[in-house]
């Protein structure tokens, strides 16, 4: 029973007139996100791009913009204070933060949260690097990009930190005991709108690692956003998958990986990986290794 | 939207300290386009895949009409269009 395009609602959640760059992922994941929610949900946005191009009021629904390391607390606080008024039913408690708010900065606020079973869903907007404070690299960063804080020269040939080290937030999550994780792509809102509604109806902590290519960040035509989120999927860089109660599920399977060069060289932040095979056989490897490792998991 | 209303936008946002909820519509950021969507009807299929890709919610659900009043013009719609019914063509200076 998957979501059907037909059967969004038209509704729209937010006013118009936001700041983001044109092409801008976040903006396509959190509408989807605030459609699959309704009007019935409070917003609490960690600091981040999506909490400075929403600031002038965008949201139709009550947003909190807070730090980049507290917004778990802060959802925490609200649940409980609804709990003890008996206003907790039918509210949506909502957290959206980015990679940097969520997998380097705020990691231990999240993981108390959870562990102290609030109930609230996460939605943390994957760009791989720190976009709102200039693109520094960030824990979700994969091997060899270009960022900031990993130039590429003579000395360093961008981020050097290998792929199966990479920080996977969602299994971080299930390390946690969580009822509900899942990992899904704004390239597939329907796919994104189904894990949200599934996790709206868990009792308990929640998370959604969404994958957002980020064309300002990393040198993209703002048009290609969704066709590298979809890319990113098919080569396998990014696996769409669920976890319900500790029992995993890929969600979009892919029967033939495409090799990872079509993805990269969308790219301007592996303009460098794309023109030595050498660097791009490397970061293939790394892929697969990670792809495998993910997919050992599931049975 | 002119250059010298858009410029008179960004000085009364600066001078305010909290925004009420919907301010963001003062902000017309079809300002900042370079390429403006063209749909052709004869080729549409009425997927909605613009409607639903589109980060600005700038296309109508139904009639597939782009608000060009906050288009920022990123071309999303046209490439994702699976028939080619969107092009994006140059702006008038």
């Amino acid at each position: 029973m998957s979501v059907r395009l037909k059967d969004l609602p038209t509704e729209e959640l937010l006013h118009k007139g936001n700041l983001a760059c044109a092409g801008c992922p976040e903006m396509i994941g959190f509408r989807h996100v605030l459609r699959a929610l309704g009007p019935e949900t409070i917003v609490i946005n960690a600091t981040g791009c999506l909490a400075v191009i929403t600031q002038m009021g965008v949201p139709l629904v009550p947003h909190f913009h807070v730090l980049f390391e507290n917004a778990p607390a802060v959802v925490s606080g609200i649940d409980d204070a609804l709990r003890v008024q008996g206003r907790r039913e039918g509210v949506n408690l909502l957290v959206v933060a980015g990679d940097g708010g969520t997998a380097d900065i705020g990691l231990g606020s999240l993981s108390g949260a959870i562990e102290r079973g609030q109930d609230f869903i996460y939605v943390c907007f994957d760009n791989e690097m720190y976009m709102n404070t200039g693109g520094q690299r960030s824990g979700t960063t994969p091997y060899l990009a270009r960022t900031t804080t990993t130039p590429v020269g003579v000395e360093s040939r961008g981020e050097p930190r290998t792929e199966m080290r990479r920080k996977d937030m969602v299994e971080i999550a299930v390390a946690h005991g969580i009822p509900y994780a899942a990992s899904a792509s704004i390239g597939y809102p329907l796919d994104l709108v189904e894990r949200v509604e599934k996790a709206a109806r868990v009792r308990g902590p929640t998370y959604i690692h969404v994958h957002s290519p980020c064309p300002t960040g990393w040198g993209m035509e703002p048009s290609k956003t969704v066709e590298a989120a979809q890319l990113a999927v098919k080569t396998g860089c990014v696996v769409l998958y669920e976890v319900e109660e500790g029992k995993r599920r890929v969600t979009r399977p892919v029967a033939r990986r495409a090799p990872v060069e079509e993805y990269l060289k969308l790219q301007a932040r592996f303009r460098h990986v794309v023109a030595d095979p050498a660097a791009l056989a490397e970061v293939q490897r790394g892929v697969d290794e990670r792809h495998a490792a993910i997919l050992a998991r599931m049975a | 939207m002119g250059l010298e209303k858009y410029e008179a936008f960004v000085r009364r946002a600066r001078s305010t300290l909290t925004y009420d909820p919907g301010w963001s519509r003062e902000n017309m950021t079809g300002a900042w386009r370079t390429m403006r969507p063209v749909r052709d009807a004869e080729l549409c299929t009425s997927c909605a895949l613009c409607w639903l890709f589109c980060p600005d919610a700038c296309i109508a659900p139904v009639t597939f009409d782009v608000d060009l009043a906050y288009c920022k013009g990123c071309g999303i719609c046209a490439n994702e269009c699976k028939v080619g019914a969107i092009s994006m063509q140059r702006e008038p200076e």
